[in-house]
């Protein structure tokens, strides 16, 4: 398992807070749960980490996972009275982003920028890696519809998948893997594609088994004047409604929205980076409307014509989110970018940055994190506050969160 | 997805009984829902029925969908029937008709037998709800007050549970059954709930975790031995059941876990070496350990009431219909039929207390109580850990399993907790040594007093180690202002 010293994650009970219920040992669907007359255990060696005994553990000992060198045999867990400590390197705090090694890798890359994420101190408890490649869930495309006008350049479609009667809860913030059917040209089955959740934790609509996601078609031209299409993107524009479609996930357990409804939010995205926030704007509008948290929202695009929700963010009343959509190419104007906008915003940033509650949310293209930095440190030092110091409390309170392609 | 998980949630009745399927059904229990909830709004929790709870409900009857947490108001909780999911080609495990396949409607020769069980069963889910009504304007934090709700709410969905089987299998005689569940009340004198400790009051948080560790446990027993029941849909009910159950335990554990802590960390802090001197602990505040092994001595004594006659034929022929197996039947090893095998009993002959040899078949409730008490004292061992950690040597106790009976071999015996037979006046002169006297009673009531302030905690009893749901330690788990 342990090759070569590198740390594996060990799936553990707590021993201190487990009240041996045998539920987690009658729910493993692979047994790999057992006692003794003292303990209930893991084998490292049968647990699959389906995490179908993490939900119906009454306590939550169920819920932890250290970062080993080698794994603790079932022997040595009998003899515990409380976990070991963890290893240096697991950061204390630190949640599992997935436990599966595509999707971990795929996040890593994503949250490269941030620093070590934490999720905000109010986040619900997400659930990850319900379904693996292995056993994937199947989702049903129930709506394909472009949010992008039909004369824009750039083409977003927003995508419904219905569950039916699988459970998949996600919350905010979370992302999903789709797995494009066929393999590439090597034959191999072709990568797994991460996409963040656009939908509130109870469904596109209330009270549904379905999400939405936000997917830009990838049709860019190259130098030789050919145009390289994205191969999943372009599938799952393609697709038609009754599609099935293979859904790994759901991942991410740090770029979370805080549940505290006194927290203010700022959001900074281009593009498909909008999914997560229009997922937090909903829930927030549905769940608690008349919030003392704020919702701000900074959103670039080139024109409005190829900024997806266009049209239906005209009908969000700025009570529940104030908006500041920026745009780069509109005839007749000079060019503003997301930056742009908030350095003219800066007295309610500055005020924003200021207050304790606020939670920082970053998502686009990786070109938008530059210029996004070098106006916060702006915006920060008129508020005599230091950016680089600021943005490290925030990280380590969970209150920023940076996820950019 | 096997058939029967999914759980329908569109109706006033979420399930996964195919109740859209069933007229008869849907309108039998349409019908039963106005009184239930009347029931609920009359005897459910006192206050708070307009705040928000967060609280779990399941929306699945997989693991994966088992339990979905958000701020609910507890009238509107979604009671629903939920049967865990149905083995396929599954056989009757014990008893003469060991190894046929279970029954998918009630065998007639049985049908009276059954319902009994049923009606019993579902006697307490309510009744507990009852017991603890008044418990919401003490709570010592608002952590315990939602999970004392989240009791109250599955209790309730436990007696749906129990209400589907009656309407569903039991034709007119179900049907009054299920009325009469909602007419009879905890304690009262004209109409009071079929088993004796479910009409004993529940008069503080104390009395609360104690009831959901000892008596919750003997309703997961019974759930575990009806589980196994060659009635599927019993079996499938209880199955589900049982997952919600372990919550049941976990409120109990923890909360006397939770004040002995206290009690340890605040006798350490003032200096006081003899756990003993409950003079001085009182002082502080806190609930001296003597008083909490009172406590156990008479919630363990009742409980132990609950499992009936240690010589019972009831038991030998709901064993030998395959009606109600053992505890975790399906892991032992035996014949499952038991015609020929012995089951050591205690007895009371000429007031002495003896183990004697019975058929095993009439010493199944004796053999169910034997496993509940090993089950209690694997709690008491970690609660004892809390003690020793803290560098105390005094160590909470099970009391003799004849200690302050009203059921059974040991009926007013007089017995210590020792299990040393003492004479009446003996008795009389230990008595509130060992059970809770009125001293214990005002004090433990004087410390009732609500904290609702978020992230706070009474100051006789430790924060919990992990928060609900992984919430953080202010979490607002009760909404008190709106």
């Amino acid at each position: 398992m342990a090759e070569g010293g590198a740390a594996v994650k060990q799936h553990l009970i707590d021993p201190e807070i487990c009240i041996r219920c045998n539920t987690c040992e009658a729910t493993c669907p692979v047994g790999a749960i057992t006692h003794d007359e003292a303990n209930y255990v893991v084998d490292p060696g049968t647990c699959k980490f389906c995490m179908d005994c993490v939900a119906p553990c009454p306590t939550g000992a169920i819920d932890h996972w250290l970062l080993v060198r080698a794994p603790f045999p079932v022997d040595a867990q009998f003899t515990w009275s409380e976990l070991p400590a963890p290893a240096a390197e697991s950061e204390d705090g630190a949640r599992a982003d997935a436990l599966d090694e595509e999707a971990a890798a795929l996040i890593a890359e994503a949250h490269a920028r941030g620093g070590h994420a934490r999720a905000p101190r109010s986040a619900s408890q997400p659930r990850i890696n319900l379904f693996t490649r292995d056993a994937p869930a199947i989702a049903t495309l129930t709506g394909n519809y472009r949010i992008t006008a039909r004369d824009a350049e750039s083409d977003v479609r927003h995508l419904i998948l219905d569950f039916g009667t699988t459970p998949f809860p996600v919350l905010e913030g979370q992302s999903i893997g789709l797995l494009p059917p066929g393999t590439d040209a090597a034959g191999r089955p072709h990568l797994m594609r991460l996409y963040s959740v656009a939908s509130a934790r109870d469904g596109e609509r209330p009270n549904t088994n379905n999400l939405a996601l936000t997917v830009k078609r990838v049709a860019e031209p190259r130098p030789d004047g050919s145009i390289f299409r994205g191969v999943a993107s372009n599938w799952l524009c393609d697709l038609e409604r009754g599609a099935e479609l293979r859904v790994v996930g759901p991942f991410g357990a740090t770029f979370l929205m805080p549940d505290d409804t006194d927290a203010d939010i700022l959001m900074i995205c281009t593009g498909t980076g909008s999914a997560p926030f229009r997922a937090f704007t909903e829930h927030r509008r549905r769940s608690a409307p008349h919030a003392k948290g704020r919702l701000h929202l900074f959103f670039g695009a080139r024109t409005p014509q190829e900024l997806p929700y266009f049209g239906p963010l005209q009908k969000v009343p700025r009570t529940i989110l104030e908006q500041e959509l920026v745009f780069s190419r509109l005839p007749g104007t000079p060019r503003e970018y997301v930056q742009d906008r908030m350095r003219a915003r800066a007295d309610v940033v500055g005020d924003l940055l200021g207050r304790p509650a606020t939670h920082l949310y970053v998502c686009g293209l990786r070109g938008l994190e530059a210029g996004v930095e070098s106006a916060l440190t702006d915006i920060a030092a008129a508020q005599a506050l230091d950016w680089p110091a600021l943005r490290e409390a925030m990280r380590t309170d969970g209150r920023l969160h940076i996820e950019t392609y | 997805m096997p058939d029967g998980m999914m759980v329908d949630y569109d109706g006033l009745i979420p399930n996964n009984v195919g109740l859209n399927q069933d007229a008869r059904l849907r309108k039998a229990l349409e019908t039963w829902h106005p009184g239930y909830i009347d029931w609920w709004k009359q005897m459910g929790p006192e206050g708070f029925q307009e705040n928000l709870v967060y609280l779990r409900t399941a929306v699945g009857v997989d693991p994966k969908g088992w339990a979905k947490f958000d701020y609910v108001r507890m009238p509107e909780y979604k009671w629903g029937i939920l049967l865990a999911p149905a083995v396929e080609d599954r056989r009757i495990g014990f008893g003469a008709q060991k190894g046929e396949p279970a029954w998918q409607d009630v065998p007639g020769e049985y049908r009276a037998m059954l319902r009994r069980i049923i009606v019993i069963q579902g006697d307490t889910e309510p009744a507990s709800v009852e017991q603890q009504r008044h418990l919401g304007a003490t709570a010592p934090s608002l952590y315990d007050m939602r999970n004392l709700f989240q009791v109250n709410v599955e209790e309730g969905r436990h007696l749906w549970a129990m209400v589907y089987l009656l309407q569903k299998y039991f034709g007119r005689d179900g049907r009054e059954e299920a009325e009469d569940l909602l007419r009879r009340r905890s304690g009262s004198q004209d109409s009071p709930r079929m088993l004796g400790a479910f009409n004993e009051a529940t008069p503080d948080w104390l009395s609360f975790y104690m009831f959901t560790f000892f008596t919750d446990r003997d309703g997961k027993m019974q759930l575990e031995a009806l589980a196994q029941s060659g009635f599927d849909p019993l079996s499938r009910t209880c199955r589900f059941m049982l997952t919600e159950e372990a919550h049941h335990m976990f409120v109990g554990e923890t909360g006397v876990a939770r004040i002995i802590e206290r009690t340890c960390q605040a006798m350490r802090a003032a200096g006081i070496e003899d756990p003993g001197d409950s003079e001085r602990v009182r002082a502080l505040g806190v609930i001296d350990l003597p008083a909490v092994q009172r406590k156990m001595n008479l919630h363990f004594s009742l409980t132990l009431d609950l499992f009936g006659a240690e010589i019972s034929t009831n038991a030998a022929n709901l064993f030998n219909a395959g009606l109600k197996g053992r505890y975790r039947e399906d892991k032992l090893t035996d014949d499952h039929v038991l015609r020929d095998a012995t089951y050591p009993v205690l007895r009371c002959i000429d007031g002495a207390i003896v183990s004697e040899a019975a058929p095993a078949l009439s010493a199944l409730n004796m053999r169910l109580r034997d496993d509940y008490v090993a089950d209690c004292q694997g709690g008491v061992g970690r609660w004892n850990k809390i003690i020793e950690k803290a560098g105390y040597d005094f160590r909470l106790t099970l009391p003799h399993v004849a200690f302050n009976r009203h059921i059974g071999e040991f009926t007013a015996l007089p017995v210590d907790t020792e299990g040393r037979v003492l004479d009446a006046a003996n008795w009389a002169a230990r008595r509130d040594a060992m059970l809770p006297n009125a001293d214990d009673a005002a004090y433990v009531a004087s410390l009732m007093r609500p904290v609702s302030a978020r992230g706070a905690y009474a100051n006789w009893i430790a924060p919990p180690k992990v928060g609900i749901d992984n919430k953080p330690g202010d979490f607002e788990y009760v909404r008190i202002e709106e």
